[in-house]
């Protein structure tokens, strides 16, 4: 069972509400205060790539992170909503529409993810936590896709 | 924390300073203002990053969207970090090799390449 497991609609907004609770939750089981910083951006990226993938396929469920003390490490689990085959016909299509020249109708100059010229699909956010977290699986699965990540804690006990 | 941002000009440079937190919800205005800037005829961008608590990906992008719009002009787009958290992401996805990064916005004004 999760030590603490937070479920948020997804909205931009409440991306940094789900950073801010996986920092203080893993400074609490005993995570390296330097490594913190990792820990907030990573689980930020992640976090930011689940809300752009249910809103780009339209998906009305929430995104949900599970923060886990484990034995030694901590681990953080983002998972979004989106079959794997649907999240490839989304970016399949915007792929469509960036060849055409087409603007993405699902990504009107809001505050999503990809919606700027920076355009990636996420894959950019992905890059981030690859380079970021040495521990980390990213899980693509017929109802839904995950992020794992780990961080190795020096034991919880520390803090009051 | 929200962002904040602020224009000022320096000869031929407009030095945009953000401070705060730049991520997916947060980013969208400081797209707005770097195209606003461009579209105003500003091209020769300093952004200094001085005061920036937290940058993701979403940010890189719209940074990023930013060099596009002024090299299309001709222009740069500088930014001024010391911050090591914040300089990381930017080494991680190689983008220290597309943005010249200054240690101070006198240098960035002055910067001539």
């Amino acid at each position: 069972m999760a030590t603490v497991e937070l479920r948020f609609s997804a909205q931009p907004e409440h991306v940094r509400t789900a950073r801010l609770v996986a920092a203080a939750v893993a400074r609490r089981s005993g995570v390296d205060e330097a490594l913190l910083d990792e820990v907030r951006l990573a689980v930020g990226e992640a976090c930011t790539r689940a809300v752009g993938l249910h809103r780009l396929n339209g998906v009305d469920l929430p995104v949900r992170v599970l923060l886990t003390e484990e034995e030694k490490k901590f681990s953080i689990e983002v998972g979004d909503e989106v079959p794997d085959e649907a999240s490839g016909t989304a970016a399949a299509r915007a792929e469509a529409d960036d060849a055409a020249g087409r603007p993405h109708p699902s990504t009107p100059g809001s505050g999503e993810p990809g919606a700027d010229d920076g355009d990636d699909d996420g894959q950019m956010g992905l890059a981030v936590i690859s380079g970021l977290v040495d521990d980390v699986e990213v899980i693509a699965g017929p109802t839904g896709g995950s992020i794992r990540m780990s961080w190795p804690t020096t034991g919880p006990g520390d803090l009051p | 924390m929200d962002l904040s941002l602020s224009t000022r000009t320096v000869g031929d440079r407009t030095v945009v300073e953000v401070g705060g937190e730049i991520d997916v919800y947060t980013a969208p205005k400081l797209r707005e203002q770097l195209v606003e800037l461009v579209n105003d005829g500003s091209y020769h961008l300093v952004v200094d990053m001085e005061g920036v608590d937290f940058l993701d990906s979403t940010g890189l992008g719209v940074l990023v969207g930013g060099l596009k719009r002024v090299r299309a002009h001709e222009g740069s787009l500088r930014l001024v970090c010391n911050q090591e958290r914040i300089l990381k992401i930017f080494r991680i996805t190689g983008l220290t090799k597309v943005f010249p990064i200054h240690t101070s916005v006198d240098e960035a004004v002055s910067a001539t390449d």
